[in-house]
């Protein structure tokens, strides 16, 4: 599946987006795995209370699955206006 | 029913006159201009940076104006919003409503405003001499979506 990342959190993983294959069942299994692999994941996902989600470009939680799933996003709080 | 978002600028009066062209059922148009500012918290903004989730973008405002129009009787709407670097003065979004008469259009621009501000995927970095923040979500514009619900 696509992973993609934005803002600060595009900037802590150092790329905006990468294509990974993980047996992770939900978003937050995914966190988790990522958390584990490198610091820099680590650093990214240190307060996942700052950090949203989007599954298949809908707004998303922790525990949503990831069966099927083609994209997921990680971001800040959005932004505009 | 417009939804953009691109990197250029744009002209408001050709984009009202757009949206009621050819018709003449439309009573109200109200518009909100966003404008970049040249300064937060004391410190001066040399430019500001607007990153988007291209794809997710687009659907996020279609589903913000979709429940616009489902809530008021309105007879077009028109959302656009930049990205890219910006500098202070500029324009970065539009939105307008409208509808045979005014409190509707009114109700309506200011929801869209509220929605697009916490659940658009836009993000924005300032930069000032001391280098680049990205801006923090504002408890207020949290504040503001509640007044919606229920």
């Amino acid at each position: 599946m696509d992973v993609l990342y934005f803002a600060w959190v595009r900037e802590r993983i150092g790329l905006p987006k990468e294509e990974l294959q993980t047996d992770a069942a939900t978003v937050g299994d995914l966190v988790e795995e990522l958390k584990a692999r490198e610091d820099r994941y680590a650093f990214a996902f240190a307060d996942m209370r700052a950090v949203r989600v989007a599954v298949d470009q809908e707004l998303s939680e922790l525990d949503t699955p990831l069966k099927g799933v083609r994209e997921v996003a990680f971001f800040p709080p959005m932004t505009g206006g | 029913m417009v939804v953009r978002v691109l990197e250029a600028d744009f002209d408001i009066g050709a984009e009202r006159t757009a949206l009621s062209a050819g018709r003449t059922d439309i009573g109200a148009v109200v518009s909100f201009t966003g404008l970049v500012r040249g300064e937060a918290g004391g410190a001066k903004i040399d430019d500001m940076t607007l990153e988007h989730y291209p794809g997710m973008t687009e659907r996020a405002l279609q589903d913000i104006e979709a429940q616009a129009l489902a809530r008021w009787d309105l007879q077009a709407t028109l959302i656009i919003h930049r990205y890219g670097r910006l500098r202070p003065g500029a324009q970065s979004v539009l939105v307008a409503a409208a509808s045979p008469h005014r409190g509707d259009a009114f109700a309506a621009a200011e929801f869209l405003m509220d929605y697009l501000k916490s659940r658009a995927p836009f993000w924005k970095k300032e930069r000032t001499p001391d280098g680049g923040t990205w801006v923090d979500a504002r408890d207020s514009d949290e504040a503001a979506l509640e007044r919606w619900s229920g």
